[in-house]
């Protein structure tokens, strides 16, 4: 059986799967496969947020530190889903660590890789710059309706 | 229109203000999964309380109670052998026989899975009718999880997946909000059902993201809750433009719903 | 035709059947229903001047009876109690017991109904009697009851019973009917009377009358005629349904909002408005419940409360659902307008909202529609 290449994942992944091929092909190019143990960080708040994941398989929990209250989740990210979008706006720092609650695979891709793409050929740039506001757009939406705290009491 | 007698024959506490009482009568009470009985606490009042019980099964009543009113808590402090008064069922179904043959997404938030019990017992009895079978859960905490024990059970039949908002320590499972969820749900939108109880704000949300898998929305179906007093169309209370929700709902199609549901407190 | 004693004789006959006779008689100011035992408890010489928020009772220079338009009270009164006991029930060692049931009571003849009251009882028939599931309480007391009708002669201030199709004339819903002939020098008053079942004719039978003359019947229809002439408002109902379903927004639901005062005067007063709520209520023994049912509306915050909160906070709200309940929704549920244009809302609405007038405004700039 021949080995999957990094454009065949990308193309079973609902981030990326309807991208046009050839901006496909340069993307590609930045991307690597990588797994994580569960428990172990995929980045890490206030470190260089060299790469984004797409997952592929398990779960990575967004964590914050809270003294007293200790690492607390914020969201978890699913198979298909993408971890990071600090590597796109600078500082290019990680705001929240990321950490492997399943046993993950992932596609990493490099950040400063990505980046340059994006700064010399406009179609990738577009291209990824529309599926991350997509990406932000969705995060930011069910962030507001956890703010509802909709299936707490109502006030009496 | 009057009470008959049951008999509380057991109850379970579910969650911190949750309780499910099994309510014994004179004879079975015959039900359709989504249809909903009115309670009365002796003295206190009445109010309506959806079936979570087996359909099959119409000799036992079961009601999910969440203490969040005077009668509702007087419910809920019901021991076993004291008497409640039932009348029902009232109310319109989940579409359990216009699904036969498709895929069934259920979707439900917060306490809203106790209305879809019966629905998710009548398809796991009968798989076999059904294409894909997914319930997606969503719930504050993990402690806020209710029938935690059967969502294993139900697993076995079906793709089971539950979120919660706000996790604990030690929580493998998901957090975040249940439209999250969504994506994972393994059904051909073209060919599926969507049975949808929450929160009216969740049931929005939930419906926009099914309207934009591509689900229909004469396929998509939510049960709504309004205040309902006489459960037959008499009073007047549950009116939602045209309809009286307690007999042309609880559950009605997005496609009645959306025009309705976009005029602000209508 | 009867003459003034003829209308004693007809209520010693509705007595002597064993019913109680409810009919228009002045009390506090106003004709209201209640209970009568003789017809000089009617409202001998007296007619009401109405308008927007008012009503006041004035001497006529005739003998008249049935010289007004409709007062507070509607024949809803009768069929359908402000306030009326569903169930009792006691805590046993096994359960609950629950006693339910109609009480028996007395049929009820009300004289003197308005053309807009029968089509009113006809509404509500649709409504408590037409679904599903009937009233049996209303269901009891409606079987039982007995109409005597009266044409109006005279149209009120806020009256628009020709706007809805439901008068100055009755045409069914009635055992009799009578039309009020005032003669013109001496102020005295025959009735042209007329029976619409056999339960009315029987009662027509003993009552010692005389023919009609083809001048009186024509005199009788010129009443009515010239009563359609005079009425105080009219409303247009063209396209009303999606007047006002089809403008949830428009700016006039917020203006009315400024002046209504949420009183439930007009749900109270309306003839067909039947929401109501259920009040449970114990001993102090603990040992016994009762179960009551009152009038309710929707003008109140409790009306559509879910735990939480109200889902029509707003005075807006609420007088919308009101107002396309009763003219527009009413016919998607019941295959009829809830209004039947007796102005009661119009006339008893502390501030004046008037009806016709808000439908008028509604049709006017500002909606989407």
């Amino acid at each position: 059986m021949k080995k999957k290449t990094i454009g065949d994942l990308l193309r079973e992944h609902p981030f990326f799967a309807d991208l046009e091929p050839q901006v496909l092909d340069v993307v590609a190019c930045c991307g690597q496969n990588v797994h994580f143990a569960s428990g172990e960080l995929l980045g890490r708040e206030g470190q260089e947020a060299s790469f984004f994941y797409a997952l592929r398989k398990g779960r990575v929990a967004i964590e914050t530190f809270v003294p007293s209250r200790g690492a607390v989740t914020i969201e978890t990210v699913d198979a298909g889903g993408v971890v990071g979008w600090s590597w796109l706006v600078p500082p290019h720092l990680w705001v929240f660590d990321a950490r492997a609650v399943l046993p993950v695979r992932a596609i990493a891709f490099d950040g400063q890789c990505l980046r340059s793409r994006c700064e010399t050929d406009a179609a990738v740039g577009h291209a990824l710059l529309r599926r991350f506001a997509g990406l932000l757009a969705e995060r930011l939406r069910a962030t507001r309706l956890r703010l509802l705290d909709v299936y707490g009491h109502a006030p009496r | 229109m009057q009470p008959r007698p049951f008999v509380v024959r057991a109850r379970r506490r579910e969650l911190a203000d949750t309780v499910t009482l099994e309510l014994t009568g004179d004879a079975p009470l015959p039900f359709s999964p989504g249809q909903f009985n009115m309670l009365y606490a002796f003295g206190v009042g009445e109010i309506a309380i959806s079936i979570s019980g087996d359909p099959a099964q119409p000799e036992v009543l079961r009601h999910t109670v969440r203490a969040v009113g005077r009668v509702s808590e007087a419910l809920c402090g019901l021991r076993r052998g004291e008497g409640v008064g039932v009348r029902g069922p009232y109310g319109t179904p989940w579409p359990v026989a216009e699904a036969e043959g498709l895929d069934v997404l259920v979707v439900a938030g917060g306490l809203g899975l106790a209305p879809l019990r019966p629905a998710i017992l009548h398809l796991i009895r009968h798989r076999q009718r059904y294409g894909h079978l997914v319930m997606c859960y969503g719930a504050r905490t993990p402690a806020d999880v209710l029938y935690q024990r059967e969502l294993a059970r139900w697993q076995r039949a079906m793709q089971v997946e539950v979120t919660v908002d706000s996790p604990v320590s030690g929580w493998q499972g998901s957090v975040g909000v249940v439209t999250a969820l969504l994506p994972r749900a393994a059904v051909d939108p073209a060919r599926a059902v969507a049975m949808v109880c929450g929160p009216e704000i969740m049931m929005r949300f939930v419906t926009r993201d099914l309207l934009r898998m591509g689900l229909p929305p004469e396929r998509i179906y939510l049960s709504m809750e309004r205040n309902m007093k006489c459960a037959i169309g008499l009073c007047g209370h549950c009116q939602l433009g045209p309809a009286f929700l307690c007999k042309d709902g609880p559950v009605l199609p997005w496609s009645r719903l959306a025009p309705l549901l976009s005029v602000r407190e209508l | 035709m009867l003459t003034e004693d003829g209308l004693e004789a007809l209520v010693g006959a509705l007595l002597r059947r064993g019913y109680r006779v409810i009919g228009p008689t002045v009390r506090e100011g106003a004709i209201v229903l209640d209970e009568i035992s003789s017809a000089a408890e009617l409202p001998v010489g007296w007619t009401a001047e109405q308008e927007a928020g008012s009503y006041r009772l004035r001497r006529r220079a005739d003998r008249a009876r049935f010289g007004w338009a409709v007062g507070p009270h509607s024949a809803k009164r009768l069929l359908f109690p402000p306030s009326e006991r569903l169930l009792s029930v006691r805590r046993s060692r096994g359960g609950l017991v629950v006693h339910g049931g109609v009480a028996q009571m007395p049929p009820q003849a009300l004289l003197g109904a308005r053309p807009c009251d029968l089509a009113a009882i006809a509404v509500q028939d649709r409504v408590l009697l037409g679904g599903a599931w009937a009233d049996p309480a209303y269901q009891a007391r409606r079987e039982r009851l007995f109409v005597v009708a009266v044409n109006c002669g005279e149209a009120g201030g806020t009256c628009f019973c020709v706007s809805m199709g439901t008068g100055p004339a009755a045409t069914a819903g009635f055992d009799l009917v009578l039309t009020e002939l005032i003669d013109p020098d001496r102020g005295q008053p025959s009735y042209l009377i007329r029976a619409g079942t056999p339960a009315g004719q029987e009662v027509l039978a003993e009552l010692a009358g005389r023919a009609a003359t083809p001048a009186e019947v024509e005199a009788a229809a010129e009443v009515v005629a010239r009563t359609a002439q005079s009425m105080g408002r009219r409303l247009d109902t063209a396209g009303l349904h999606q007047v006002l379903t089809g403008q949830p927004e428009h700016p006039r639901w917020q203006e009315v909002a400024t002046r209504c005062l949420t009183c439930a005067n007009c749900t109270l007063v309306c003839p067909t408005c039947f929401c109501h709520t259920v009040e449970d209520t114990s001993d102090l023994s603990g040992e016994h419940a009762e179960r009551w049912r009152r009038w309710d509306s929707c003008f109140t915050l409790d009306f559509s409360y879910v735990h939480g909160g109200s889902v029509r906070p707003s005075v807006r709200a609420r007088y919308r659902q009101w107002l396309t309940h009763k003219l527009a929704t009413w016919i998607d549920q019941f295959g009829t307008s809830g209004c039947v244009g007796c102005g009661r809302c119009i006339t008893w609405c502390p501030v004046g909202i008037d009806i016709t007038e808000e439908v008028r405004a509604l049709r006017g700039p500002g909606g989407s529609a």
